[in-house]
């Protein structure tokens, strides 16, 4: 396969903002700076060389005790080319990062998804809420920091309905 | 039987054969021991033997709820509700681990046993348990409910009942 087009056209466009090009068999994961990542996402999706027009998955990786904390990677597939592209980016623990779900339309659950896990905040989200758990969970499971069964996992667990209250 | 012999006692008696012998479960699947639950119906065990072959898709139909499988603390309310919506009298089997104890899932996101949130009349354990558990936990139930007495379910439309 060729070499991936969207690193040199990405630092043709955004100098500043490609911090790092890696290829790993055949894969290609470039690291943007976090304020240029609704500029780069936009370039990527509209662009007639590129055109990843498909959002696969928006992932989180806590690196605890490490500056900045948090590493977001979005995964894209070109349907028009048929490649794939990971982008990576980085934000501090008390940081936010701009939304792309008005880029993807997929983003949005998948950020809601980030942030119930591990309380990454999308800025301009329009409906940033808890996704897989229940809303008044206090904690971000899958944050190193986070205990590995849950705090007070084995207390009696207690439901009430709308309707007795 | 004279006419006689129909005190309430033993009309408790003719109305504990027919619940025993007409438990319809309400259809609700929550993980692999739903697929067991599934198995258990088909021709090779056929639940039908013990009258539980009815599984009705509205709970207002239903008499027994087959929790078969993990309870997340997500799902709690829904099951919650489902088992209010069941007329009396109404039972629970605790299908498998998970539904019994919360199984192999000691997490935050599981409640650790299905009787922290509705009474349970029968826990049948495995991960999953087969078939034959179920046939079992519905024959143990079946015994649970020959022996019942009066006052322990509401006789519900009938003159002497105590509904009330």
């Amino acid at each position: 396969m060729d070499r991936c087009l969207a690193g040199d056209l990405l630092k043709g466009k955004f100098p500043e903002a490609v911090l790092k090009i890696e290829e790993f068999r055949g894969e290609t994961s470039i690291t943007v700076a976090p304020q240029t990542i609704r500029a780069v996402m936009t370039f990527l999706k509209e662009s007639e060389n590129l055109y990843y027009d498909l959002l696969l998955d928006v992932a989180g990786v806590d690196f605890a005790g490490q500056v900045p904390r948090f590493m977001i990677a979005y995964l894209l597939h070109s349907t028009k080319f048929n490649n794939k592209l990971r982008i990576k980016t980085w934000i501090a623990e008390d940081g936010a990062l701009d939304t792309v779900s008005d880029i993807w339309k997929a983003a949005n659950w998948l950020e809601r998804e980030a942030y119930d896990m591990f309380g990454i905040i999308f800025n301009d989200h329009p409906y940033l809420k808890r996704i897989l758990l229940t809303e008044e969970f206090v904690g971000y499971p899958l944050r190193k920091d986070f205990p590995l069964e849950g705090r007070n996992f084995d207390q009696p667990f207690a439901v009430c309905l709308e309707e007795e209250q | 039987m004279g006419l006689e012999a129909a005190t309430p006692a033993s009309v408790q008696e003719v109305i504990n054969w027919a619940r025993k012998n007409s438990i319809w479960p309400v259809t609700f699947g929550l993980a692999c021991c739903a697929l067991e639950m599934m198995v258990a119906s088909s021709a090779t065990y056929d639940i039908a033997r013990f009258g539980a072959e009815v599984f009705r898709p509205s709970p207002r139909q239903a008499d027994l709820m087959i929790v078969a499988g993990t309870v997340t603390k997500k799902m709690a309310p829904l099951l919650k509700r489902i088992y209010e919506q069941m007329p009396e009298p109404k039972w629970v089997i605790a299908y498998g681990a998970c539904a019994c104890s919360g199984g192999i899932f000691q997490t935050y996101n599981v409640v650790q046993g299905v009787d922290q949130i509705i009474p349970v009349d029968v826990y049948v354990p495995g991960c999953p348990p087969r078939p034959e558990g179920l046939l079992k936990g519905i024959i143990t139930l079946q015994e649970k409910i020959a022996v019942e007495p009066a006052e322990q379910r509401k006789l519900v439309s009938l003159p002497w009942g105590n509904n009330g």
